[in-house]
């Protein structure tokens, strides 16, 4: 079964110079057990391809549930050099959430408690 | 004191121009601050200074002070502390003082933070082996060094607290680590020191100046469950409310739009951050992992457990140099079959400045509306009434760039039929500052704090 990422994690991305970084917030904390597991590197950076990123690494921030995603030379350039409308990589975060993605068959213990 | 109210008014140079005097206004502040400098900011604010040697600061900090005396005549112990120097802080405090005396408040104690500017030292220092190494590629600054238009060291907090010490009510600071505004006043307050006994509490003011730095970004800007209930139009930007432990509660004014809660600080918390476990500043190596955020009352979160991961003995520096030219501009073009018009549209644009001879470094089409803020990776089959066609270009030659700005307004009659939307004339031609991030020896820097 597939939710969009959304679902279950919220975000917010930006820039380091020619880097950009994408945070991905876990709602729950199975559901960031479940995101810890299958949300790797190596996803993000396929779903990312196209954007030609020379490597995505990984970090951790359990105390929010937190996956950080930094995007190597991601940015065309970045903000100064840049050529594209989003030079700093704001509109990231908005773009990963919308991947569909593989949940168990009963998603309610990841999903956003209302 | 027992705690220190620090507001920050100002996320970025473009910020709305009213939140600073509705937050001081209304926000029981401490002190209050201004952040203006984004990483190439000084880059623009250098070539402007070179013009003219009164100019090169942040002057919507003037324009926010103009109408903000009488708050700050009804606020006598507010403190402002803000980085509006940009490369000109001495005649940005001057144009300060002529603004306060007109608004009948002379007796102001304006301390300005310099020595961030390195470059009259720059030839100097890569002489006496600093090699300011590009961080990504290691390749030195030399090589390139004809063409850097600014270098600033990210100072810290310690010469803030040293302006206050002086008895300064406002602290102009040029290139200072946008933490360190909110980290100074806090260890001015509570006596902190920079030993390593202090960089746990240096580190948690460092989260309370990372998670308010940005502004509006804390209290429900970006955040992702924002709605209309959220009220951003109204929205009220973030304070720390401090105690002498470090640990602090950030909040926004009562009655204002916007929201603070365990998710818009979580977002901001990992804004713009490498490595969480090791947020580089002057003052300290903060370790955002082991912080813990509890909601404690409506639109307040308790910030606390921040740790410190060390200290290094090099500050980063920020340059800036020439890179050449670069213009964007943009057509509408309404459907039926807008997508392929707009592709067409720019196939036939590229081919007539090649036709006229001109090739050019770097050029990039994007078809807005289709998902193309992030390029090949969101795809949509649905055909948009209309889409806005974007062009920009890139080259080391000027005349090249504005023979480029010279091919949009011909699409408008030799065009698709629907092409609209050419209203603000050619698109303007700017110079391009490329980032070149490095690392100096503290022992290198002097930073230098006077009274005025």
């Amino acid at each position: 079964m597939k939710l969009p990422l959304s679902k279950i994690a919220h975000g917010r991305s930006g820039d380091k110079g020619n880097h950009a970084n994408v945070a991905v917030i876990a709602y729950t904390d199975v559901g960031f057990a479940w995101l810890r597991d299958k949300l790797t590197a190596e996803v993000v950076a396929t779903y990312f391809a196209p954007l030609g990123a020379t490597r995505v690494e990984r970090f951790e921030a359990a105390n929010v549930r937190g996956l950080n995603f930094v995007l190597y030379d991601a940015l065309a350039g970045g903000a100064s050099s840049s050529l594209r409308t989003d030079t700093q990589g704001k509109t990231l975060a908005v773009a990963l959430l919308r991947m569909p993605f593989d949940v168990p068959a009963d998603p309610e213990a990841l999903v956003r408690p209302v | 004191m027992n705690r220190v109210r620090i507001g920050n008014g100002c996320g970025f140079w473009g910020d709305n121009l009213d939140a600073p005097i509705r937050l001081a206004a209304t926000g029981k502040l401490d002190y209050l601050t201004l952040e203006y400098l984004a990483e190439l900011t000084m880059s623009i604010l250098a070539v402007q200074k070179a013009k003219d040697p009164n100019v090169g600061y942040a002057t919507d900090f003037i324009d926010v002070l103009s109408r903000f005396t009488t708050t700050l005549n009804l606020l006598p112990k507010l403190k402002i502390v803000t980085n509006a120097g940009g490369m000109n802080p001495h005649a940005c405090a001057a144009a300060a003082r002529e603004i306060l005396t007109k608004g009948g408040l002379p007796e102001k104690a304006i301390a300005v933070v310099s020595g961030d500017d390195i470059m009259p030292q720059l030839d100097e220092l890569i002489a006496t082996g600093h090699e300011l190494k590009h961080l990504d590629s290691g390749d030195p600054l030399s090589t390139i060094r004809s063409k850097v238009v600014s270098a600033n060291v990210y100072l810290g907090a310690k010469p803030i607290v040293d302006a206050l010490k002086l008895g300064a009510d406002i602290v102009i600071t040029g290139r200072v680590a946008d933490a360190s505004l909110t980290v100074g006043p806090a260890a001015f307050e509570f006596g902190w020191g920079f030993e390593p006994s202090d960089l746990d509490r240096l580190a948690a003011a460092t989260v309370a100046g990372h998670l308010i730095e940005c502004g509006a970004q804390a209290t429900g800007g970006l955040w992702i469950n924002a709605d209309d209930s959220t009220r951003l139009g109204n929205v009220g930007y973030p304070i720390a409310d401090m105690a002498v432990d470090g640990t602090f509660n950030i909040m926004k004014p009562p009655s204002t739009g916007g929201a603070v809660n365990i998710e818009t600080i979580s977002e901001q918390l990992l804004y713009e951050v490498a490595d969480p476990a090791k947020y580089y500043t002057p003052d300290v190596v903060a370790d955002f992992t082991t912080v813990r955020l509890k909601e404690t009352d409506p639109d307040v979160v308790a910030v606390s457990g921040s740790k410190a991961n060390g200290i290094t003995d090099t500050y980063k520096v920020s340059i800036a140099y020439r890179d050449g030219y670069m213009a964007a501009g943009t057509l509408v073009i309404a459907g039926p079959h807008a997508v392929e018009k707009a592709r067409e549209s720019a196939a036939i644009f590229l081919e007539r400045l090649r036709r006229a001879g001109f090739t050019f470094a770097a050029s990039h089409v994007e078809i807005l509306g289709t998902g193309a803020t992030v390029p090949g990776v969101l795809k949509f089959d649905h055909e948009p009434p209309e889409v806005v066609l974007r062009i920009a270009m890139r080259d080391p030659i000027r005349a090249s760039i504005e023979r480029f700005t010279k091919e949009f307004a011909p699409l408008v009659t030799a065009g698709f039929p629907g092409t609209t939307g050419y209203t603000t004339g050619r698109p303007p031609v700017r110079e391009v500052f490329a980032y070149w991030p490095a690392l100096i020896a503290k022992s290198a820097v002097t930073p230098s704090v006077t009274l005025i």
